[in-house]
């Protein structure tokens, strides 16, 4: 019998290889960034299954706009890394001081 | 209820394995490819909790829109990936008992809440209303109690469009664009030259 318990350990899992990503890919922001879609997968996951097992349908709403927030994110993280390429034609981000943040 | 089982064990496995896999390949391409998969498998589970319009909407929008635009991006650039990955085996062990232990307590977290917490005492899933389907039912409330929200969207989705087209615009010099108002403007005294010839000579500019 398939509970909420498994959905939800899937998308802690999920998430936590998303976090995982993160941290061995320090260099490669391509990878990060898709590592940022996959922790948010695994926010709307939760999302769907607490909505699903409370009969509740505002779950599937907050999903979708969880949805169009990565969405927008992707399309301005990868315009901003298109440009950051061609000001320096590499995308290693941890020599990314040009601003001496 | 066995086949929805398998189903479900099936889908998980494929997602967390094609997680895993988009950030451990050597290849970026290999890994946008196995984020679509992970998004697929994920449609999958959210079909298995019937919440179809949302599988639907994973598909069209993370498959269809981010993925490819992801994909664009790396075959785009030329990037020496090798180089990228130095650090990898590095920061191998750190991340890995960082994401030891945050599985670990968002494994008990998730356990308890789905024992004791609201959702405990519904032990099957329903996506929507009775006789109603998932569709009907995200529109009746999306469109009603959280339609400003959906404007909201909206805006959100306008300003990252805008956003990304001022930041990947350039204009490049020596392209020659059509300049309606100068063509307008132009009259016969600024457009012609009338050069008097002699005979047996040429013109030189």
């Amino acid at each position: 019998m398939i509970g909420l318990s498994h959905y939800l350990i899937v998308a802690a899992i999920l998430f936590t290889i998303g976090v995982f990503g993160i941290f061995v890919n320090r260099k490669n922001i391509i990878v990060i960034l898709m590592s940022i879609e996959l922790i948010l997968l695994a926010v709307n996951i939760n999302l769907v299954a607490f909505s699903a097992y409370l009969h509740d349908v505002v779950g599937q709403i907050f999903a979708m706009f969880v949805l169009t927030v990565a969405a927008a994110e992707a399309a301005v993280g990868l315009a901003i890394l298109v440009t950051f390429f061609r000001n320096r034609g590499d995308i290693a981000v941890d020599d990314a001081s040009m601003m001496k943040g | 209820m066995a086949l929805q089982a398998i189903a479900f064990y099936l889908l998980a496995f494929t997602t967390l394995a094609a997680g895993l896999l988009v950030v451990s390949a050597r290849n970026p391409v290999h890994s946008v490819l196995f984020l679509i998969t992970a998004f697929f498998s994920a449609a999958g589970l959210f079909v298995l909790l019937g919440a179809e319009f949302l599988a639907m909407l994973l598909i069209v929008v993370y498959v269809g829109a981010v993925a490819v635009l992801f994909l664009f991006v790396v075959m785009m650039l030329d990037v020496d990936f090798e180089e990228l990955r130095k650090g990898f085996a590095q920061y191998l062990p750190i991340g890995g008992l960082v994401a030891g232990v945050l599985t670990l307590e968002m494994i008990f977290v998730a356990a308890t809440v789905a024992t004791n917490g609201a959702a405990g005492k519904n032990a099957d899933p329903l996506a929507s209303p009775v006789g109603v389907s998932n569709t009907e039912a995200i529109g009746r409330v999306l469109y009603t109690d959280y339609v400003f929200f959906f404007q909201m969207a909206g805006l959100v989705l306008l300003v990252a469009m805008i956003g990304a087209i001022v930041l990947t615009l350039r204009h490049k010099p020596g392209v020659k664009r059509q300049n309606i108002s100068k063509q307008v403007a132009r009259s016969p005294k600024t457009g012609m030259e009338l050069v008097q010839i002699k005979p047996g000579e040429g013109i030189s500019e």
